[in-house]
């Protein structure tokens, strides 16, 4: 599957809603706000990627996947963070970004649910990957590699937890109990003892494998396997995302954020997908907190603040809500820009909540904004039902027009 | 594995204990302090209830007006001279001290609530934008000004100034009130009657429930829904400003770039508690929650539990009665 759009479930939908597209940009240039987006650099990029055929899609992600992988050894100049930081950990940094802004998205993206507190399902994940690997902990011990998918389980249970009685209600008591809730848990993590708080714990543990000098693969000075496996994960997210977006329940999702009444009054079990959404992007937060307590071996109270979270929902925002690729991006330039613009990098609190707010008052869906598949289904469907199955899908829809 | 698990944990018994013994010594002054915070928090609340009657919108970026309130009073009162023991004045000049900041308290709330709606919000209302946006948007300006205030003032607490020393009045069950506590319950709850008083019987205020109820009938019937957002936005400042007036003298080592923060969320935990949309609601939760919190703490046997008290509050609120104990509507309240 590709990362950007895999198979259409309605062979002729892509081009449909291509053609929707040019009309909308013919019809209302100034005042549609989608003709708007189409006209950026990033929407022009898009529309040729949406017209290339299948295999030239494939080549072009191969390469862009190899490119990413190579990224620790090419180290190109002008990308570079160095000197200043390490330019492995920095691609670390932002695989780890990019992979809780794919997460986020999930739930602020496809579901519409507002998650202040990102931070802490993040942190249940990076203090489940330490007690159970570092020897500071008195629990039973794991090898690390177990602890990702036991981070997505207990963040997934935690998720449902305080899912089930918020997200019953309306989305907005959703977003002040996910922001308190991001605060509870680094409070708890200093009160309980067992959490250690400031202390904290050291070593936690690794994925295994020694070098020939006898240090640690994935040593924690040593970027790049972390990123290499951050990276593959993320892809691995990415299509299960992807899959997901396509899905039944992809559909419910994107119905539920669009009109919630309307999707009830259709039959889609919202509360149901809307735990769902929250519980998976738990699971993800978690995993990508497992990660990086693997990668920077210590794990205290002090690296989960909930400011933090909002740089979480200004990387999904930036990139485009309800986009994945867009999540990546968005990830993982919200990674990048502290790290490679040191001088800025006491600023990027402002400078992201600055652009939170522009980019919503202006630009509400993001650099890369998501195409709205909905519509290219639904007209499809109408086209087919009035037409029988179309020979030239453009054609069809210009005619039901 | 379940059993080595949960012998594994430390028998640690000292981060949390249910010290009944300590609660019922320290019952009344916990009331009574607790009262005092449930005050604050009420004033607090009232913002978000308002902003949330009239626009369904929790305003984020009030827990920065309210910042900028303590900030009003923080810069009032360096400007008056006073430092971290209280200067020996007499009871006039103590009162023209604190009403001076209390107005500069309430004209920096004011103008960052002002501020914020017009920069904020107002664009995104002419766009007719969905409800997540404007959530975003609130979140975002609240880290906006909160980090603008980091800038300014850095990561540090500003020095405590001390406006007077409480002296005690009188003696309930054992307990000795001081002037510090009945200034600001009695304060707060009369603020808090003139609001509900002018939302019930001033024409503004009819207004407000007007839009509060249905915004474009009330536009339709002439009311200036607009002028009617900012008033809205304008009395929640003025409240908060009073607010960080009290909280300036009941913590004076509270002003810090982000010291609204945790105070917004407990403030807006009050609002649900008591109702949201709901006046009257967000004076009941905000005392309530203050006692609720005060108690959990002295129980709990840590400051910081009062925190988690307020948020666990929250969510069971939530769980068990959405619509808080008044009920949710600004607008139905009787005219």
């Amino acid at each position: 599957m590709s990362t950007t759009d895999g198979p259409t479930p309605m062979p002729g939908a892509k081009a449909a809603q291509a053609a929707a597209n040019r009309q909308a940009a013919e019809k209302n240039p100034s005042t549609s706000a989608d003709a708007a987006h189409k006209t950026g650099w990033f929407g022009r990029w898009n529309e040729k990627w949406q017209a290339m055929p299948r295999q030239k899609q494939w080549l072009y992600l191969i390469a862009i996947v190899a490119v990413a992988y190579l990224l620790p050894i090419l180290n190109p100049p002008i990308l570079s963070t160095e000197p200043g930081n390490d330019f492995p950990l920095a691609l670390f940094s932002m695989a780890v970004y990019a992979l809780v802004a794919v997460g986020l998205n999930i739930v602020i993206g496809y579901a519409g649910l507002l998650d202040l507190g990102y931070i802490a399902f993040f942190a249940v994940g990076s203090y489940t990957a330490a007690m159970l690997t570092s020897p500071d902990s008195p629990f039973i011990k794991v090898p690390y590699l177990w602890t990702l998918p036991l981070a997505i389980v207990v963040a997934m249970c935690i998720g449902v937890i305080l899912g089930i009685p918020t997200l019953r209600l309306r989305g907005d008591y959703l977003a002040i109990v996910t922001l308190g809730f991001g605060e509870i848990i680094r409070i708890l993590a200093t009160l309980i003892p067992a959490m250690k708080g400031q202390v904290g714990f050291q070593n936690v543990g690794r994925p295994p494998g020694m070098g020939e000098d006898g240090i640690p693969v994935f040593a924690n000075s040593n970027g790049t396997p972390w990123y290499w496996l951050t990276l593959t994960i993320l892809i691995i997210v990415l299509l299960l995302a992807g899959n997901l977006e396509r899905s039944r329940v992809g559909r419910s999702w994107i119905a539920i954020r669009e009109d919630e009444d309307a999707a009830e009054t259709m039959g889609v079990p919202t509360f149901k997908y809307k735990v769902w959404a929250f519980a998976l992007g738990a699971g993800v937060g978690g995993m990508s907190g497992a990660l990086f307590a693997g990668q920077v071996g210590f794990v205290n109270n002090q690296k989960f603040d909930v400011v933090t979270s909002i740089l979480f929902v200004a990387a999904v925002v930036l990139g485009g809500v309800g986009n994945k690729v867009g999540a990546v991006f968005g990830g993982a330039l919200v990674a990048y820009i502290p790290l490679r613009f040191t001088a800025i990098a006491e600023y990027k609190y402002l400078i992201f909540g600055l652009a939170l707010m522009l980019i919503m008052i202006y630009r509400s869906k993001g650099l890369i904004p998501a195409r709205n598949r909905l519509l290219a289904y639904g007209q499809e469907a109408y086209a087919r039902v009035r037409n029988g199955p179309p020979k030239k899908p453009a054609v069809a829809t210009e005619k039901e027009v | 594995m379940l059993s080595t698990v949960l012998t594994a944990v430390p028998a640690d018994s000292d981060w949390i204990n249910f010290d009944v013994n300590a609660l019922a010594q320290n019952f009344w002054s916990a009331t009574f302090d607790g009262l005092t915070f449930g005050a604050i928090y009420a004033l607090v609340a009232l913002g978000y209830t308002l902003v949330y009657g009239v626009l369904n919108l929790i305003n984020f970026a009030h827990s920065e007006v309210f910042i900028m309130g303590c900030y009003g009073v923080f810069f009032t009162l360096s400007f008056l001279g006073f430092g971290p023991s209280a200067p020996n004045l007499s009871f006039g000049q103590i009162l023209i001290n604190i009403i001076l900041a209390l107005i500069a308290a309430i004209l920096a709330a004011a103008a960052t609530a002002f501020l914020v709606e017009r920069l904020a919000y107002r664009p995104l209302r002419k766009r007719n934008a969905p409800r997540l946006v404007y959530l975003i948007t609130a979140i975002g300006a609240s880290f906006v000004i909160q980090y603008l205030i980091f800038l300014w003032r850095g990561p540090l607490p500003e020095p405590a100034l001390t406006m007077f020393i409480p002296t005690p009045i009188f003696e309930v069950f054992g307990t000795i009130i001081d002037s510090q506590q009945i200034i600001i319950v009695v304060a707060a709850v009369i603020m808090m009657v003139i609001v509900d008083q002018f939302i019930r019987r001033s024409r503004t205020g009819r207004g407000i429930r007007a839009v509060a109820q249905d915004p474009d009938t009330a536009t339709l019937m002439g009311v200036n829904k607009e002028k009617i957002i900012v008033t809205t936005f304008i009395i929640g400042g003025i409240l908060a400003g009073a607010a960080a007036l009290f909280y300036v003298m009941k913590i004076p080592s509270g002003v810090q770039y982000n010291g609204g923060f945790i105070l917004g969320i407990k403030a807006f935990a009050a609002a649900v508690l008591g109702g949201i949309g709901n006046v009257r609601g967000a004076l009941l939760g905000g005392l309530l929650l203050g006692l609720i919190g005060n108690y959990g703490q002295i129980l709990l046997g840590s400051s910081q539990w009062t925190d988690v008290v307020a948020f666990v509050v929250l969510v069971l609120v939530l769980l068990i009665r959405p619509e808080g104990i008044l009920g949710t509507s600004l607008g139905r309240s009787k005219a």
